[in-house]
């Protein structure tokens, strides 16, 4: 009974298994750039982000069908766009990144949906925007595997100016450094990995398998390393879990998968060990120095 | 005595707006020379212009330091990143090891000789969103310490820093213009200026008067100043001073 429901769907299909291993390559890259998107004060820009990623997911659809190739190269296309307008936007005008992130991603939902719902059916609508783990396939586990490891190693070679850039970016750019170059490079590995994450959970789910166990793991550590090696595991096992619940009820992978983290998220919030709930309450004894 | 860093005709300006108009000065090599001035007199813009940091430069500014260490206004730093003293500190040798190459034993070395020349040992792997400002001061300032610059520009040192921590503060700045180093700082207390620093530049968006601090800042200066810098005007219309470079 139990082997049925925890293994046999892995056994028996080869798109869950792999579905599984592109979650456990997700959740290693994906886990890192959602610590640097906290540090950075920018999950709410990387949520933009992946929203934006829908009109180039939705073109590649128009012209190749339901094609991973072609809606995972518009989607980047689209995502990279976003990024560089509403940085440029905000270089040129007075208006704040946030607010330029937000008007681009809101532009770009709007259009997505409307070339969506010029060919497609509800169907595949939902199946873009919530994910559909039936459809990964030999292609869609090689996109998640290089993406991961790009962003691992992209991550270490551009570390060192990337935490500066976050904490002072002034001494960067004292240095002679253009601390904006990695920005970029940073924003263009977080692209790659919602795309990496949309066929599985789609496009507006794909953050939240690189934000929520992060954000948790923010209650259990304090460093960058630290955190990234709390938030991978729990990234998987939602992954796991959500992908062995969805194929079980008949429901959209990406949904299931995000609700998972967010219990890791809300029991980190509860229980974590830095000022979390628990800590709040708990009244240990003060030290005496 | 010779110039460190000379301005010519300088005028920085955000949106248009002057933030520093027509200011020629010198400020002289191997002194400590203090910039004083009101709020939104131009004195943190000045230094990053020195920087070259500045959005918008008109004039020109004549600098023969070869090295610029800068110190920024606390406010400029994420202070709750998770990164430990030490690597905070190493970061002054980035001339030396760039954004990529590993640090060397020298580099280590001299970290933590800095940290302990601010009188922080034993503070190396503690990560700085614990510490106080006093003490995050100390930080910054071994940082600088490793920077080894023959110009050092230190944007309010002091602000909100207890007497203890200034006076140790002032012991390494004193070690730098001992060492022939130049010294330039934004400080508001100017009894502190009198005291410490024999050259001052008064700004108010344009310059009031530079050179011996005792004179500069007399009470008809500092008078003057205040004036200055509460005329601001939204509305004014385009500058049209002639560019005393040709002259």
């Amino acid at each position: 009974m139990l082997y049925e429901y925890l293994f046999q769907p892995f056994v028996e299909f080869g798109f869950m298994r792999r579905a599984l291993v592109a979650s456990l390559a997700l959740a290693v890259g994906g886990s890192a750039i959602g610590v640097f998107l906290i540090l950075r004060r920018m999950s709410l820009m990387g949520d933009a982000l992946a929203h934006a990623l829908l009109p180039g997911a939705a073109l590649g659809f128009l012209l190749g069908g339901l094609s991973l190739p072609a809606m995972s190269l518009g989607g980047f296309l689209a995502g990279i766009a976003t990024a560089l307008a509403s940085g440029v936007i905000a270089r040129f005008s007075n208006m704040r990144e946030d607010a330029s992130f937000a008007a681009a991603y809101l532009t770009a939902m709007a259009l997505g949906v409307l070339i969506v719902s010029l060919r497609g059916s509800a169907v595949d609508l939902m199946n873009i925007l919530f994910g559909a783990i039936l459809a990964v396939d030999d292609m869609a586990l090689f996109l998640v595997v290089s993406t991961a490891t790009l962003t691992l190693v992209g991550l270490a070679a551009i570390y060192r100016p990337l935490v500066v850039e976050c904490f002072n970016p002034g001494f960067l750019a004292a240095m002679g450094v253009r601390g904006s170059l990695y920005h970029y490079l940073f924003l263009g590995l977080a692209v790659l990995n919602m795309v990496a994450g949309f066929q599985a959970l789609g496009t507006l789910m794909a953050l939240g398998i690189v934000l929520l166990p992060a954000v948790a793991a923010s209650f259990w550590a304090r460093e960058v390393w630290s955190m990234t090696l709390i938030a991978a595991p729990m990234a998987f096992a939602s992954a796991a879990v959500g992908l062995l619940v969805s194929f079980h009820a008949g429901l959209p992978s990406g949904p299931v998968i995000v609700l998972f983290a967010s219990l890791f998220f809300l029991g980190s919030l509860l229980l974590g060990s830095r000022s979390s709930v628990r800590t709040r309450l708990s009244r240990p004894v003060h030290l005496r120095g | 005595m010779s110039a460190a860093l000379r301005l010519v005709d300088l005028t920085v300006s955000y949106d248009r707006h002057p933030a520093v108009h027509h200011v020629s000065a010198e400020i002289p090599a191997a002194e400590m020379t203090a910039i004083v001035g009101p709020n939104g007199a131009g004195k943190s813009t000045l230094l990053k212009a020195l920087l070259g940091l500045a959005p918008h430069i008109e004039g020109r500014i004549e600098c023969s330091a070869k090295r610029i260490a800068y110190l920024p206004q606390q406010a400029e730093i994420d202070r709750s990143f998770p990164i430990s003293v030490f690597d905070t500190v190493l970061l002054g040798r980035w001339t030396r090891f760039g954004g990529f190459a590993a640090a060397g034993h020298a580099d280590i070395h001299d970290a933590q000789h800095a940290i302990e020349a601010v009188g922080l040992a034993g503070f190396e792997r503690r990560p700085i969103d614990t510490l106080s400002v006093g003490q995050f001061q100390r930080v910054l300032f071994a940082r600088l310490l490793l920077q080894d610059a023959d110009l050092v520009l230190l944007d309010e040192p002091f602000a909100a820093i207890d007497s203890k921590t200034v006076a140790d503060l002032m012991v390494v700045i004193r070690r730098w213009q001992a060492e022939k180093r130049t010294v330039v700082a934004v400080l508001h207390d100017l009894d502190q200026v009198r005291r410490d620093f024999p050259n001052s530049l008064l700004l108010a968006r344009e310059l009031v008067d530079s050179g011996p601090t005792l004179r500069v800042l007399s009470a008809e200066n500092l008078l003057r100043a205040r004036a200055m810098a509460e005329a601001w005007d939204e509305h004014a219309g385009a500058c049209e001073a002639p560019m005393r470079l040709s002259a």
